[in-house]
């Protein structure tokens, strides 16, 4: 077994730090070192999405992805979206259109709508089918979530408050 | 007097349970952290039939981080089988339908025979997860390899390898139930159509895995065990009977559960396994399924092939349906008859037949075990009947939607007897529906049938190829045997609701404070739900087979009208009054008529108190606390139709979904937002049966789709905005009036979809009998059918 190697970086904003081993997955450094359970583990091949975070500002999936690699960067999971408690105007939006049912590809989707609405800030039906096919999701059938990005989206324009 | 308010039933109520979800909130077993966790990492096999003649296990236990490392060879010697109890029949089914069950009980490690890739045949525990796998990567296992049986009908022909040696066959049950003389007026009948469908293998998969934490205190004797599970009351049972400890010692609790759909509403090994480990070893003990894992060993459904024969007249009427089916159920039968015996029940659909046999066998082979997914045999019956509707019309060169519609059952036989019984023995009445109606607002839905004829014969001419397809079902919603409700009026005034019900993402926290708040006319702010937990209720069944809503919205009803009395007892003695003259309203009980004479529940509450100074009348006991289990008579039906357009790519074999409509009928709607939900949800994992999802599996029982590279589910670019149309018949067997809907939308997708397909290819003269659809069948065919009949 390899020595254990420290990671430092930042995750919503704060400086972290931790201790694993060199082989650690990104996913289960956020996890089980930092605490961070949001982030979820729904294949750990990098097909499903449920584990899709933001490194440095872009959509990442922390399952393929080892802790070592995230060493410095700035990462934002789905603990850093709402604002002191107060839900981001796209999981508003996701809870008024039942944009989610179980919940676990949902932190997933969203990391991956945030991205998305952040370069395309008005998109059309089809271009949200297109960026979430990046997630699986097995409850909703999809219809619902598509139509809370487009609420979302629109509030968020609406806002022009953070992406 | 205060002005009722508008129930709470009804409205498109906003989930409660999304606060913690929509924050990364939620917690999911994957998420749980002990004081002193340990990790089990299993060891599955590699083969797929193969007798297994040693296991190593010493470099695993002296691999750094392990604490304990265990064969099935050695299980053996320590605990039974997974118990039989999941497979109990009801009397009355028993003598009334004809069959033979043979039940082989899955070892919970295999020791004498490996019989599935992926069944675990060793177990190691240690301090990471990574470290468990490290380890289990040093076991040593030899294997006598055994013929593997992958074909069913092969598995029954004479010299075939026998996957249970014990029974000396791999054919594990036999069912089967008649009315009329099918033979008789097969014989008769002025046509007769033969055709063999197969429904393929494919399964739940839900985003979170399976997963297993267990806790054993000692001083207690008690443990506690955290299940990914739909029914914890089972897992509850039989952990209790595995481990021989009293049940009110053992207590099961599904946290936030990632998706179910049937594949988790069943008792698996590890979840006996992990708990007895847990209390060998003096230390909590963590499993968390991985998905290479769940793709080889949580429970695969559908894959079932049928021989139809059907009889009918030139009008298109059906005279008789014969079926003849064989089952693939893999290594073991985990829910005995339960699938096929489905499958039986729901031939007839919405058609009236009056001379029908169906025989179904039930045949082991070396695959992952089959159990119910969503829909749970229904989807199998619906290919093989609603394709068959679809031949019987292009042989009579009729509408297919024409041929439903002379045969469907009219809302003025309602209700109707259909001549067989279910699957707890009751004799089946469809309770109320308009079929022909829902066929109609269905098609409506997707632009109408003459103004799609239109626009196909346009597409014809440009070289497109667009199809329209149906997919009609009945289904038997809330069956028993039971659920249970427990309601309590704390001090407080808060109405506490426990039930047996175990939810994976339908919303029932909130479905249920609906429900709540109407039955005591309070806020619904003012209901506090547990669910999922054997520590709230002593006995539950658990959320399988369309029946949460329709089960516990009565047990809650019945144990509140059992309480109200009580509650109407206590308050009349503190308002001075008689118990009828009053009523609950907005939070209180008060005379009716007499708007300022009124009491808040929570004094009520506080009066029902033991002890000095209570304001109960003389002879009412303390506490205000009833539990009502709620057993059906029997199932209650909903039914839809489901109409897709298509179009097809000949030279890609690319199917897209153009439009798709849904006309469902599930009564009484609680949360029409939640509903479309799972309709919607429903009906995409059925369209990944139609076009995407199967289990592929080599001659020698190696699965080929272990991956979700290699398996694929539909994505959101895969289906467009489905349209819903909503009726309305309201059950007479429940208090509210609902009917069961979580598995339906699954039901048609598939057949709606091969039906599109071959509508589309009709100029090649297509048939499309097995689902999934894949692309190199559209090419071959338009290939063969364009030399056969060239243009």
């Amino acid at each position: 077994m390899a020595e254990p190697v420290t990671i430092r970086l930042t995750v919503n904003g704060e400086a972290r730090e931790g201790r694993c081993e060199p082989r650690k997955l990104l996913a289960d450094f956020l996890r089980e070192d930092l605490g961070l359970t949001g982030t979820h583990v729904g294949c750990e091949h990098g097909v499903c999405g449920a584990c899709t975070i933001h490194v440095n500002g872009e959509a990442a999936r922390s399952c393929i992805m080892l802790a070592a690699q995230a060493e410095g960067a700035e990462l934002r999971t789905i603990e850093g979206v709402a604002e002191n408690g107060k839900f981001h105007p796209l999981q508003q939006a996701f809870h008024e259109k039942h944009g989610l049912q179980c919940g676990f590809c949902t932190p997933g989707m969203l990391m991956v709508a945030l991205d998305f609405l952040r370069h395309n800030p008005d998109p059309t039906e089809a271009e949200i089918r297109e960026a979430i096919s990046a997630v699986l999701c097995r409850c909703t059938g999809y219809r619902d979530i598509v139509r809370a990005i487009a609420a979302g989206a629109a509030a968020m324009r609406k806002t022009a408050g953070p992406g | 007097m205060a002005a009722p308010r508008a129930p709470f039933v009804g409205r498109p109520m906003l989930r409660r349970e999304d606060r913690r979800l929509l924050l990364g909130e939620g917690q999911y077993v994957a998420d749980l952290v002990l004081p002193r966790m340990l990790h089990a990492a299993f060891v599955r096999s590699p083969l797929a039939h193969a007798r297994i003649r040693s296991v190593d296990l010493s470099r695993a236990a002296a691999a750094p981080g392990v604490a304990y490392v265990l064969s099935g060879m050695q299980l053996a010697q320590l605990l039974p089988p997974v118990p039989d109890h999941q497979v109990a029949l009801p009397g009355k089914w028993r003598t009334t339908v004809k069959h033979h069950i043979l039940n082989p009980q899955q070892a919970l490690l295999a020791a004498d025979k490996v019989r599935h890739v992926g069944e675990a045949y060793a177990v190691v525990v240690a301090e990471s997860r990574y470290a468990a796998e490290d380890a289990a990567a040093l076991i040593e296992a030899e294997f006598d390899p055994l013929p593997a049986v992958i074909d069913p009908e092969a598995a029954l022909a004479p010299g075939a390898a026998i996957v249970h040696e014990q029974f000396g066959t791999n054919l594990i049950a036999e069912l089967s139930a008649a009315k009329g003389d099918a033979a008789g007026a097969l014989a008769q009948a002025p046509h007769r159509l033969a055709r063999r469908f197969h429904h393929e293998r494919y399964a739940a998969l839900p985003i979170e895995c399976r997963g297993v934490v267990s806790e054993y205190d000692r001083r207690t004797q008690s443990l506690t065990t955290w299940s990914s599970t739909q029914v914890v009351h089972w897992v509850r049972r039989e952990v209790a009977a595995t481990l021989g400890m009293p049940e009110a010692r053992v207590r099961c609790v599904a946290l936030d559960v990632g998706g179910g759909f049937g594949i988790k509403g069943h008792v698996y090994p590890e979840d006996l396994l992990i708990p007895f480990l847990a209390r060998e070893i003096g230390r909590p003990v963590k499993w968390i399924e991985d998905r290479h894992e769940h793709l080889m060993c949580s429970c695969h459904s559908r894959d079932q092939i049928h021989d139809v024969e059907i009889g009918f007249d030139d009008t298109g009427r059906i005279l008789a349906f014969r079926d003849r089916f064989l089952a693939d159920s893999g290594a073991f039968n985990p829910i005995g008859s339960g699938v096929t015996y489905n499958t039986i029940a729901h031939l007839m659909g919405p058609y009236r037949i009056d001379n029908f046999a169906a025989e179904a066998r039930v045949v082991a082979t070396n695959k992952v075990p089959n159990a119910p997914y969503r829909g749970a045999g229904r989807p199998e019956a619906a290919l093989a009947t609603e394709r068959a509707m679809d031949l019987v019309a292009g042989a009579l060169g009729m509408e297919p939607a024409e041929v439903r519609r002379r045969n469907m059952i009219r809302p003025d036989e309602m209700p109707y007897k259909l001549g067989i019984v279910y699957r707890d023995g009751e004799p089946i009445v469809y309770d109320g529906g308009d079929y022909a109606g829902a066929l109609d607002k269905a098609l409506a839905a997707v632009g109408g049938l003459a103004a799609f004829r239109e626009r196909q014969k346009a597409a014809r001419a440009q070289g497109r190829h667009l199809g329209l397809g149906i997919g009609c079902y009945t289904e038997g919603t809330g069956a028993g045997p039971f659920e249970g409700a427990t309601v309590r009026i704390e001090p407080s005034g808060k109405i506490y609701v426990a039930g047996g019900a175990c939810p994976q993402g339908q919303g029932m926290e909130t479905i249920f404070a609906q429900v709540v708040a109407d039955a005591w006319q309070v806020d619904i702010d003012d209901v506090v739900v547990t669910l999922a937990d054997t520590a709230a209720i002593p006995m539950g069944f658990g959320t399988v087979a369309s029946r949460s809503t329709v089960t516990l919205s009565a047990a809650i009803h019945h144990a509140s009208d059992r309480l109200r009395e009580k509650v109407f007892a206590i308050a009349a003695n503190l308002l001075e009054c008689g118990p009828q003259d009053l009523e609950l309203r907005n939070g209180t009980v008060g005379v009716i008529g007499v708007p300022d004479m009124a009491v808040p529940l929570a004094k009520v509450a506080q009066a029902a108190r033991p002890g000095w100074d209570h304001g109960r009348p003389a002879g009412i006991d303390a506490g205000l606390e009833d539990t009502y289990y709620f057993e059906p008579p029997t199932v209650t039906w909903s039914y839809a139709v489901h109409a897709v357009i298509v179009e097809v790519d000949i030279g890609t074999g690319g199917v897209r979904l153009d439009r798709y409509a849904v006309a469902h009928d599930c009564g009484v709607v609680v949360n029409p937002m939640l509903v479309e939900g799972q309709i919607i949800g429903g009906t995409v994992q059925g369209v990944g049966g139609g076009l995407f999802e199967r289990f592929a599996y080599d001659e020698e029982g190696q699965l080929l789709t272990g991956s979700l590279m290699d398996y694929l589910a539909p994505t959101a670019s895969d289906v467009p905005d489905i349209a819903l149309v909503h009726l309305h018949s309201p059950s007479p067997l429940n208090p509210l009036g609902v009917k069961g809907l979580g598995e339906g939308g699954a039901i048609a997708p598939p057949v709606a979809i091969a039906n599109a397909v071959a509508d589309a290819l009709r100029p090649f003269g297509a048939e499309f009998n097995s689902t999934p659809i894949l692309p190199e069948q559209i090419v071959r065919s338009a290939q063969q059918g364009a030399s056969r009949w060239p243009k």
